[in-house]
C-alpha cells in the first residue's frame, strides 16, 4: 500500500513543477488564417525592433482573441472592420465604421486607421474574358445574360452574396451553379465556369491571373484590415504603438495578395513573408532564423508534456474518489457518469471558448503557452474513462469478497483502501492509460487557444495545407501515445498487485522454496 | 452461545428462513445439513450479521446483535464462507494477518500467532508467500480455516467448509477440522449437505428442509429414527455410506 503513497506523492510533485515561463513582453495574437497569422508576424517583429520584446500567438476564432484583448491577455491583434461589426458587434443594429472606434474604446480597445487592404468578397473573371468582353464592373456583366456563374454554398445563402447581389444589380443569370470555393478556381481555370465569388485577396487571383470586377453600387461590406491594440499601450509605450501604426495605408490590396500567395506557395513561412515586407517597406530588419527542427520538436514536446501533466495527473486524483461514490452511491453515480459522459461530447473549440469565460473569472490564462482553458478542458476530458473503471471495477468486485470483509469484522475505510481499491486496481489502470493516450490526442487541440504544443504545427499545417509541418505534429504525438501505453503495460506489473496479474507460465507452476 | 428466536427471512417471494428456533450451545459442534437452496447459508449470515432477519432476534451470549455490538462480536467469530473467501491481491501471510493488521497488531505478534496456526492446520511454511491461485483446494480451505481462527474466535462458523474438496482430501481435513475443535472447545456451527461429514463431526445435527426444521438432536437418532418421509428420504439417499 506504500506503493500507492509513493506514487500519489510523486504525482502531486509532478504536478505542482513549475511550468514554462508565460511568453514574455508584449503579446501579439492572431486568428488561425495564414493572412492574419502574417499580420500578426509584422506587429511582433516592428515591436521587436523598437527593442520591447514581442510574443506572437495565433489562436482559433474571433471571438477567443476578441475577448483575449478585452481582457488584456493580449496587447494587439489585427482584425477586419467588417467582422468587427457583423459578429463582435452584432447585437447592436446598424453600426457603422465610424462608431468603431467608440464602441471599442469602452472595452479600453483603440482601433488603428485601415492598414490599405480590403478583404472583402469579390467577383473575378479571367483576365482574357475581361479583356474579350471588356468588363470592368460588376455592372457591367448585366450586358452578357449567358455567362456562367459559378458560386460558393455560403455566398449563395448569405444575405450579403448572390441573393441580394443580383437584385441591386438587377443581373439576368440563370445559370448559376454552387460549388466547393476551391473547385470554382479549378473551374474557372478550365473555362467551365466563367465568374466565380472571391476574397479579393486570395492568394490564387495572382497564380491564375484573374481579375476583380469593381463593386461599382458599393455592394459588399468592407472589410478593411485593421490593428485594434489595447488604448493603455499608448501610455505605456507610445514610441511603440507609433511604430505599429506604420501599417495604416501601407499595404494595398496587390501587396498583401503576393504575401498570401508567398505562403500559400510554400515559398515563405509566415514571419519570412512578414520579415522581407518590412524591410522592403520600412527597412525593419529582423531576426527571424528558425531554431532547428529538433530544437522545435523538443520545445514542443516538454510544451505538449506540460499540458498533459498538468491536466492528466489532477484528473487522476479526481476522477477516482468521483469513481467510488459512483460504485458505493449508485444513484448518484448515474448523475456523476452522466456529467462526465456529456462533457465527452461536446466538441473542443465549444468546450474551449465555454471555459474562457470561467477561467478569466479566476483570472488564470485562458490563452497562449499553459492556458489553462485548455488545461481544464483536457482535464474534463479526462474525467471519463477513469471515473468509468474505477466505478465498474468496484462493482464488479465478486461478492464473497465483500461478505469476507464484513464478516471479519474490517471498516468501510480499511475495506476500500486495503481490499476494494486493490482488487479494483486493474481497471482502475486501464482506464487511466486510456485517458493518457486520450489526452495526448486531444492536447493537439489546445493549439486553438494558443497553447502550443504538437498542436501548434498542426494547425499552422492545417491552414497552409502543409502535410510536412502537420507530420511534425501528428508523428510525435503518435510517439507520445504509444510511448505513454509502452510506459502503463510496464507499470501494471509492478502497479498490479501480483495475485492479480494475468498468470505467467513460470508463476503457474507451484514456486519452489 | 448463539441462540436463534423465530427468525425469519424472505427474498422475494421465496421464505428462505422460516420461523427457525436453534440453540447453539457452548463448546459444542451444530452441524446445519439438508439439501441445496434450503436455507442453511442464510442461517449462518444472520449469526454473522450479514443477513438481518425480517422477524425474530438473534442472540450472541443472550444479547440481541446490533449495529453497536456487531463489529466486536464477529471479532469473537470465526467465520469461513463456502468458497472460502480469499483475497486473490494478499499472499497466505497476509491473508490471514489481515485481521491483526486492521487492529494494529505488532507484525511480530502475528508471526507467533500464525506459527500456532500452521502447526495446528499442518499446512507447510513455505506456502504462506504464496497467492491463493497459487494453492491447491485443500491448502486453500486451511488457509481460510487459520484466517478464521486468527483471533482465537469463541465461535466458528463454517459454510461447507470442504465443499469441492476430493475425498482423500476431504477425509484428512475432516479429521483435521474434529481434533482442532474438540482440542480448542470452540463452539462450532458448521453447514454440509453431507450425511457422513456430520455423523463425524457433530455433537448435534438440525435436518433442514424449505426454510423449516425437519428434525433436531442426536445423529444416531437421526439414522435410526426419522421424523417424517422427507428426513427418511434424505437419510436413504446416503445409506450405503454406513452399510
Ligand atoms: N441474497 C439473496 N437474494 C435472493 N435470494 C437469496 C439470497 N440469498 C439466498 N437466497 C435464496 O434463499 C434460499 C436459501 O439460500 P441459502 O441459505 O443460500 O441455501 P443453502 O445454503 O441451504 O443452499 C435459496 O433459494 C436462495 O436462492
Ligand atoms: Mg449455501
Amino acid at each position: 500500500m506504500n506503493r500507492y503513497l509513493v506514487i500519489g506523492l510523486l504525482l502531486l510533485v509532478l504536478v505542482l513543477l513549475p511550468s514554462g515561463s508565460p511568453p514574455a513582453g508584449i503579446r501579439v495574437g492572431s486568428k488561425q488564417d495564414p493572412e492574419t497569422a502574417i499580420l500578426g508576424e509584422m506587429l511582433t517583429q516592428l515591436i521587436r525592433s523598437t527593442g520591447q520584446p514581442s510574443t506572437h500567438l495565433s489562436v482559433g476564432g474571433t471571438t477567443v482573441v476578441f475577448d483575449a484583448l478585452r481582457r488584456g491577455e493580449i496587447d494587439a491583434y489585427p482584425e477586419y472592420t467588417g467582422t468587427l461589426i457583423k459578429e463582435i458587434f452584432a447585437s447592436e443594429a446598424d453600426v457603422t465604421e465610424a462608431q468603431l472606434p467608440s464602441l471599442l474604446a469602452k472595452d479600453g480597445i483603440s482601433i488603428s486607421r485601415p492598414l490599405g487592404f480590403n478583404n472583402s468578397y469579390a467577383l473575378a473573371v479571367r483576365r482574357e474574358t475581361a479583356e474579350q468582353l471588356d468588363l470592368k464592373t460588376i455592372s457591367d456583366l448585366a450586358d452578357h445574360p449567358d455567362m456562367r456563374l459559378g458560386f460558393s454554398n455560403e455566398f449563395i445563402d448569405r444575405d450579403d452574396g448572390w441573393k441580394n447581389l443580383r437584385k441591386v444589380y438587377s443581373l439576368p443569370h440563370e445559370r448559376v451553379s454552387g460549388m466547393e470555393h476551391a473547385v470554382s478556381y479549378r473551374q474557372l481555370e478550365v473555362q467551365d465556369i466563367d465568374v466565380m465569388d472571391a476574397y479579393t485577396t486570395d492568394a490564387q487571383l495572382a497564380e491564375l491571373d484573374l481579375v476583380l470586377l469593381e463593386d461599382d453600387l458599393a455592394y459588399f461590406p468592407r472589410y478593411d484590415a485593421v490593428v485594434l491594440y489595447r488604448s493603455d499601450l499608448q501610455n505605456r509605450y507610445p514610441e511603440l504603438v507609433d511604430k505599429v501604426l506604420q501599417l495604416e495605408s501601407a499595404i494595398d490590396e496587390p501587396a498583401i495578395i503576393q504575401l498570401n500567395a508567398r505562403v500559400a506557395a510554400q515559398e515563405a513561412s509566415e514571419r519570412q513573408a512578414a520579415a522581407d515586407f518590412l524591410r522592403d517597406e520600412f527597412s525593419v530588419s529582423s531576426d527571424i532564423e528558425d531554431p532547428s527542427l529538433a530544437s522545435q520538436v523538443w520545445q514542443r514536446t516538454l510544451e505538449h508534456c506540460d499540458l498533459v501533466r498538468r491536466s492528466l495527473i489532477p484528473a487522476i486524483f479526481f476522477a477516482i474518489p468521483l469513481g467510488v461514490i459512483a460504485a458505493k452511491l449508485p444513484r448518484l453515480g448515474q448523475i456523476i457518469l452522466g456529467a462526465v459522459g456529456i462533457v465527452q461530447t461536446i466538441p473542443a473549440l465549444a468546450l474551449l471558448v465555454l471555459l474562457i469565460a470561467p477561467v478569466a473569472y479566476l483570472n488564470l490564462n485562458t490563452i497562449g503557452a499553459g492556458s489553462m482553458t485548455a488545461v481544464v478542458a483536457l482535464f474534463l476530458y479526462s474525467l471519463l474513462p477513469i471515473v468509468r473503471n474505477t466505478a465498474t471495477g468496484l462493482a464488479t468486485i465478486p461478492p464473497e469478497y465483500g461478505e469476507s470483509a464484513t464478516a471479519l469484522g474490517l471498516s468501510r475505510s480499511f475495506r476500500l483502501f486495503h481490499i476494494d481499491l486493490p482488487l479494483a486496481s486493474p481497471s482502475i489502470l486501464a482506464g487511466i492509460k486510456t485517458a493518457a493516450v486520450l489526452n495526448v490526442g486531444f492536447a493537439t487541440l489546445g493549439a486553438l487557444v494558443g497553447a502550443r504544443g504538437y498542436g501548434q504545427p498542426i494547425l499552422t499545417g492545417i491552414r497552409l495545407n502543409n502535410t510536412s509541418l502537420i507530420m511534425q505534429g501528428a508523428v510525435p504525438a503518435a510517439c507520445l501515445a504509444i510511448l505513454l501505453q509502452v510506459v502503463f503495460e510496464y507499470s501494471e506489473r509492478w502497479l498490479v498487485p501480483a495475485g492479480l496479474r494475468p498468470l505467467s507460465a513460470s508463476e503457474s507452476d507451484v514456486p519452489k522454496h | 452461545m448463539i441462540e436463534l428466536r423465530q427468525v425469519s427471512k424472505r427474498f422475494g417471494h421465496q421464505l428462505a428462513v422460516d420461523a427457525i428456533d436453534l440453540t447453539c450451545p457452548k463448546g459444542q459442534t451444530q452441524v446445519l445439513i439438508g439439501t441445496s437452496g434450503c436455507g442453511k447459508s442464510t442461517l449462518l449470515r444472520m449469526m454473522v450479521g450479514l443477513v438481518t432477519p425480517d422477524s425474530g432476534s438473534v442472540l450472541f451470549e443472550g444479547e440481541p446483535l446490533d449495529e453497536l455490538t456487531l463489529d466486536s462480536v464477529r471479532q469473537r467469530i470465526g467465520y469461513m464462507i463456502q468458497e472460502g473467501g480469499l483475497f486473490p491481491h494478499l499472499t497466505v501471510r497476509e491473508n490471514i494477518a489481515i485481521v491483526p493488521r486492521y487492529l494494529r497488531w505488532q507484525p511480530s505478534e502475528s508471526d507467533v500467532r500464525i506459527k500456532e496456526l500452521l502447526e495446528l492446520t499442518q499446512l507447510p511454511i513455505a506456502l504462506l508467500d504464496r497467492y491463493p491461485r497459487q494453492l491447491s483446494g485443500g491448502q486453500r480451505q486451511r488457509v481460510s480455516l487459520m484466517r478464521a481462527l486468527m483471533l482465537d474466535p469463541d465461535v466458528m462458523l463454517l459454510d461447507e467448509p470442504l465443499g469441492d474438496l476430493d475425498p482423500m482430501i476431504r477425509a484428512e481435513l475432516q479429521q483435521d477440522l474434529r481434533i482442532i475443535f474438540r482440542e480448542l472447545g470452540k463452539t462450532v456451527v458448521l453447514v454440509t449437505h453431507d450425511l457422513a461429514e456430520a455423523g463425524f463431526l457433530a455433537d448435534r445435527v438440525t435436518l433442514l428442509s424449505h426454510g423449516k426444521i425437519v428434525q433436531q438432536g442426536d445423529f444416531s437418532e437421526l439414522i435410526a429414527n426419522p421424523v417424517d418421509e422427507f428426513a427418511a428420504k434424505f437419510v436413504q439417499a446416503q445409506r450405503p455410506v454406513f452399510a
